[in-house]
């Protein structure tokens, strides 16, 4: 970990790495909306842009999972999050419901299929 | 709040926004999430001051994965920067859908950072579900206490999670890493109403990972816009039709 070994440089890193590339969109976003109004037909093309990165977050993130979650088989991942949907369309659209029955969906499945 | 409200105070407005994090299920979904992080800050061997400042100047959690691990693991600083940048693309779509929402003709455009800055999946979606009910002059003010309600949530779960970090058995961290692709679904789906967000939201979880699988550069941007567009011109279609 030679680039932990001044504390300087961490700081450092966190602003020049991980602050600034990630806030430059953001900021970017304030000089795009500069006069837009609610209501404007592009808005619901940046929607739905907005939503469909947001899709593929979701998708990369099952599929080519990030850390321990990789330890649990792709199969469990993707049958636990179709599992949450499924609550969440019987169970009153409930966002919470969705998200503990496929939580205990992937527990489940990893405790049983894991090798 | 119904819709009948009349504008209140500047601080009423934001009380408003930070009491209605408690009641918003994205409260207990970071809560998880940032327990994860901390956790990750703590076995890469950050000190928890950098860890929790980390998180409130990113506050982007695929971004914060990215750059911890990626430091930890001794990247050099291009390579990280590069990938956290690709990683907050959508970030851009998300805030000018967003401050078109809250501002009002004469706001400054200071006034707009901070709302810009608290936006992340958990801000948008909630935001998007309760800021109709908000009259438009308490919408800046709503979204700010909003985050911080979120930022100070975020905050005592890094802080809990980096001493707990040795004690959390594998599968409970994947459980928590797990928390983001289920939330983010689940509350993108319940806000997806019209037909031009289903299908942005369908055509996207398709061409993500197709996109991805082909080693496309700057995949998730490409897939984004690509299905996003897709979903657009059959709503135009559609709409030409009736």
């Amino acid at each position: 970990m030679s680039v932990l070994s001044s504390e300087l440089t961490t700081w450092l890193a966190l602003v020049l790495v991980g602050f600034l590339p990630n806030e430059m969109w953001r900021w970017l976003g304030v000089v795009f909306a500069r006069g837009l109004d609610e209501g404007t037909e592009i808005l619901v093309w940046v929607r739905a842009v907005a939503t469909a990165i947001l899709a593929g977050v979701i998708a990369k993130l099952t599929i080519f999972a990030p850390g321990v979650l990789a330890s649990v088989p792709m199969p469990v991942r993707l049958a636990a999050v179709m599992i949450g949907f499924l609550a969440f369309v019987l169970i009153r659209r409930s966002v919470l419901a969705g998200v503990i029955v496929g939580e205990m969906a992937l527990v489940l499945g990893a405790l049983v299929f894991s090798p | 709040m119904s819709s009948a409200d009349p504008p209140t105070s500047t601080f009423a407005a934001y009380r408003a926004g930070f009491n209605a994090t408690w009641t918003s299920v994205f409260a207990y979904v970071l809560f998880g999430t940032y327990i994860g992080i901390g956790a990750l800050g703590h076995d890469f061997g950050f000190s928890l001051a950098w860890t929790v400042v980390c998180t409130l100047l990113v506050w982007a959690g695929p971004a914060q994965v990215i750059l911890v691990s990626a430091l930890g693991a001794g990247a050099s600083f291009i390579e990280i920067a590069v990938a956290v940048g690709l990683s907050a693309v959508r970030l851009l779509p998300m805030v000018v859908a967003m401050l078109p929402m809250i501002k009002r003709p004469d706001a400054r455009a200071w006034k707009l950072v901070l709302p810009a800055h608290f936006t992340a999946v958990s801000l948008w979606v909630e935001a998007m579900r309760l800021l109709p009910k908000v009259p438009r002059e308490n919408r800046i003010a709503f979204c700010n206490g909003l985050g911080s309600g979120y930022s100070v949530v975020a905050t005592a779960a890094t802080i809990t999670g980096f001493y707990l970090a040795a004690k959390l058995p594998p599968l409970m961290s994947a459980a928590l890493l797990f928390l983001t692709p289920l939330a983010f679904l689940m509350s993108t789906l319940r806000n997806a109403t019209m037909l031009v967000d289903r299908l942005a939201l369908a055509l996207g979880l398709i061409l993500g990972p197709l996109f991805a699988y082909w080693q496309v550069g700057l995949d998730l941007m490409w897939s984004g816009v690509a299905a996003g567009t897709a979903a657009y011109m059959v709503h135009r279609v559609r709409e030409a039709l009736q």
